[in-house]
């Protein structure tokens, strides 16, 4: 008796130890996380051979340092998630990484880069057409109104920044204290405000055609945009929030009536804003030639980090597969307001009625393929650019509270980013 | 005659010094080593590439008028921090000491913010003033101040700047009461007796036998002001707006783990230390001529 229930036990602890185990390391938060969980749960009773685990390792940039870190001391996960602007950092870490298209490749998955939505996949893949890293959380910029003050106030909802300005000064005359917000300055109104109006952010593609690529936001649209938000900041139009997303809690709280940023804060905003709202495009200036252009994604993907045993990468390669079914995309899609990545899943979510009752969800999708991306909006790939975002939102900052000319400051932001570029085009060539 | 103890043993001593010598080895001069080795190189994030660029990674420092403004707002928040933060300190010290009943309580009222982490105090002083939302703001907009430090740069600067004074001023509280208590009585009374009115008795008399505990304290706070209040501004300002709260400590840390330049940083680690040898060395040499034990 004895003797059966120990071979019993060396047998369950041998197939126990037969399952592989991926290390997957995300920054998705409270009930992002229970999705995540869940998606975890579904792959690892689907089959038996590998064990998906998890883990949450803080924001964006603390699980990219701490990945970095494991990376160093030798001991990196299979899967980290990366948020967009570390795409080119992780790009340039060859032998840090391995290309999800050879990942798929290798463990013979069924893999076609054009079932996915161009625009999320295009800003995750290489010039040659090879996927990088696997999108996975991906939303876009959108611009949210509160109905009740615009309906109390007799005004249309503004399409243009011309509309907004002329909506803006109405209200304030009529006594609001706050009128317009944003969220992420420099993902608002440097990266998508070019994509939108089809002007470059840098040079060589934004940065996709190779890191000696230059910043160009001192263009005059841009210095004119910049300019705009500093003398609305003057007079009062607009509230700057900070650089992150803290001008969310200003439009949910009904302090400001106007506000852009993610797509993805429509969550809390449906959750806790006591009036009616709607989010729409991002405005534009209409007197911008091919204006409205499409805009680009924010958010995450995934990456395979090197260095493993070829068993695990097939674990890995049979994830993506899992994360790219249909049902699993609809099903993350619909619960946490993140778009869809693939084409399939998008059209399964139409048919199932999803947007007919659910109109803010399709909006974000159809703003990133309003037309087909130009090489200015495609994406964008500029090295360190976590660095680089932050000089931008510095300059920014001078302006919005007056102490610098929009011109001079873009000039300044052009010039410390390219300090960057060129210090990470130095270290990528090694 | 000078009494003095001598160990006989030849390695007794070596050995009862090995754990501290171990503990400043491995954690100050082994990391300390490593960032001045790193400052001289250009590495990517990974580690993957590693090049000696002689001292390219200073001459970029000092070339970049945002690393000299860093300079300035360190000079600035380093003397506002150690200055109110000893003014505030003796003022409640010299009352407290005046005090006789409900002493202890006052004392240990005092004493109560020291136990605070920093990015406690921080994020505590961060919702205070928090813009639209925080109590003080609600009561300074009403006297029509226009109170929002996510953009105003002085006003970001005030509000760390006021975090850090509240959190070190029970440190400094506790040195300069037993400071103010260890002054014998008679000399006071017997200046009293002269007719030396309070203010008199303090400036000279007090404050001048005061002054090691003053001069320990001033080396203290600045050394505070330097390192420690990263936790208050990473729970506030994170440096900004602009650059107005970019500390030289934080923007090693920013520049070293969020924008992955190690090579950049070591640079900036390797200057910050020079910068606190010189400040201490300077302040011993001169100041502490001054003081009288």
């Amino acid at each position: 008796m004895l003797i059966r229930t120990l071979a019993a036990f060396l047998l369950c602890s041998a197939s126990a130890h037969a399952q592989t185990e991926i290390q997957w390391w995300h920054s998705m938060g409270g009930a992002l996380g229970e999705r995540v969980n869940e998606l975890a749960g579904k792959f690892n009773a689907g089959q038996k051979d590998y064990k998906l685990v998890p883990v949450y390792k803080g924001q964006y940039p603390e699980s990219m340092t701490a990945a970095i870190a494991a990376f160093r001391a030798g001991n990196a996960p299979h899967i980290l998630q990366v948020f967009e602007v570390g795409t080119a950092t992780m790009m340039a870490a060859k032998g840090a990484i391995v290309p999800v298209a050879k990942v798929m490749a290798d463990a013979k998955e069924p893999f076609d880069p054009k079932a996915y939505l161009p625009t999320v996949a295009g800003y995750y893949t290489d010039l040659k057409g090879n996927m990088l890293s696997f999108p996975f959380n991906s939303s876009s910029a959108l611009f949210y109104t509160n109905d009740d003050v615009l309906k109390k106030a007799g005004i249309a909802a503004p399409k243009t920044w011309k509309e907004l300005v002329a909506a803006g000064e109405k209200l304030k005359a009529s006594g609001q204290q706050c009128v317009y917000t944003t969220a992420w300055p420099s993902w608002v109104h440097i990266e998508n405000f070019s994509a939108w109006h089809n002007v470059p952010i840098g040079t060589k593609q934004n940065g996709m055609g190779g890191f000696d690529t230059q910043f160009t936001i001192n263009s005059p649209l841009h210095v004119r945009h910049v300019a705009m938000l500093g003398d609305m900041a003057k007079k009062g139009l607009f509230t700057y929030a900070g650089r992150t997303n803290q001008g969310d809690a200003k439009f949910t709280s009904g302090e400001c009536p106007f506000f852009t940023g993610s797509a993805s804060a429509q969550a809390a905003i449906k959750k806790s804003a006591k009036f009616q709202w709607t989010a729409h495009f991002l405005p534009y200036h209409d007197d911008v030639k091919g204006a409205p252009q499409n805009s680009i994604i924010g958010g995450a993907s995934l990456w395979v980090m090197g260095g493993k045993k070829p068993v695990d990468y097939k674990g890995v390669a049979k994830f993506f597969a899992f994360l790219s079914q249909p049902e699993v995309q609809m099903d993350f899609h619909t619960s946490t307001g993140y778009v869809p990545i693939t084409l399939a899943a998008y059209e399964m979510t139409r048919k199932s009625g999803f947007y007919e009752k659910n109109p803010g969800a399709e909006i974000t999708i159809r703003e990133l393929t309003n037309k087909t991306p130009t090489a200015n909006s495609k994406g964008l790939r500029f090295g360190n650019f976590v660095q680089g975002r932050e000089v931008i939102e510095e300059e920014m900052e001078a302006v919005f509270a007056g102490r610098k000319e929009a011109k001079a400051a873009l000039d300044d932001a052009v010039k410390r980013g390219n300090e960057i570029l060129r210090k990470f085009e130095a270290t990528a060539r090694n | 005659m000078e009494k003095r103890v001598v160990f006989r043993s030849a390695w007794l001593p070596y050995a009862l010094l090995a754990p501290q010598i171990a503990v400043t080895i491995v954690f100050f001069f082994l990391p300390a080593t490593q960032a001045a080795w790193y400052s001289f190189q250009l590495q990517d994030a990974f580690g993957l590439s590693t090049q000696f660029v002689g001292l390219q990674n200073f001459e970029a420092l000092f070339a970049s008028p945002q690393y000299l403004q860093s300079f300035r707002t360190t000079a600035i928040f380093s003397i506002l921090v150690a200055g109110c933060g000893i003014a505030i300190s003796l003022l409640l010290a010299t009352m407290a000491d005046r005090v006789l009943r409900g002493a202890l309580a006052y004392k240990t009222l005092l004493i109560w913010p020291y136990a605070v982490a920093p990015a406690v105090a921080g994020v505590l002083w961060a919702f205070m003033f928090a813009p639209s939302i925080g109590i003080v703001t609600y009561f300074l907009r009403r006297f029509g101040v226009d109170w929002n430090w996510i953009i105003h740069g002085d006003q970001a600067m005030l509000l760390i700047v006021v975090a850090s004074v509240w959190k070190q001023i029970s440190y400094n509280f506790l040195f300069f009461l037993a400071g103010l208590q260890s002054i014998p009585r008679s000399l006071i009374e017997a200046a009293a007796i002269d007719g030396a009115g309070p203010a008199r008795r303090f400036w000279t008399i007090v404050f001048p036998l005061l002054s090691p505990t003053t001069f320990f304290l001033l080396v203290v706070n600045i050394v505070y002001a330097f390192f420690d209040t990263f936790g208050v501004i990473d729970a506030t300002t994170q440096g900004g707006p602009a650059t107005d709260t970019q500390i030289l400590v934080y923007k090693v840390y920013y520049d070293g783990v969020k924008a992955a330049d190690l090579g950049g940083s070591s640079a900036q680690s390797v200057i910050l230390m020079f910068i606190v040898i010189v400040l201490t060395a300077l302040q011993f040499r001169f100041v502490e001529k001054k003081v009288q034990y």
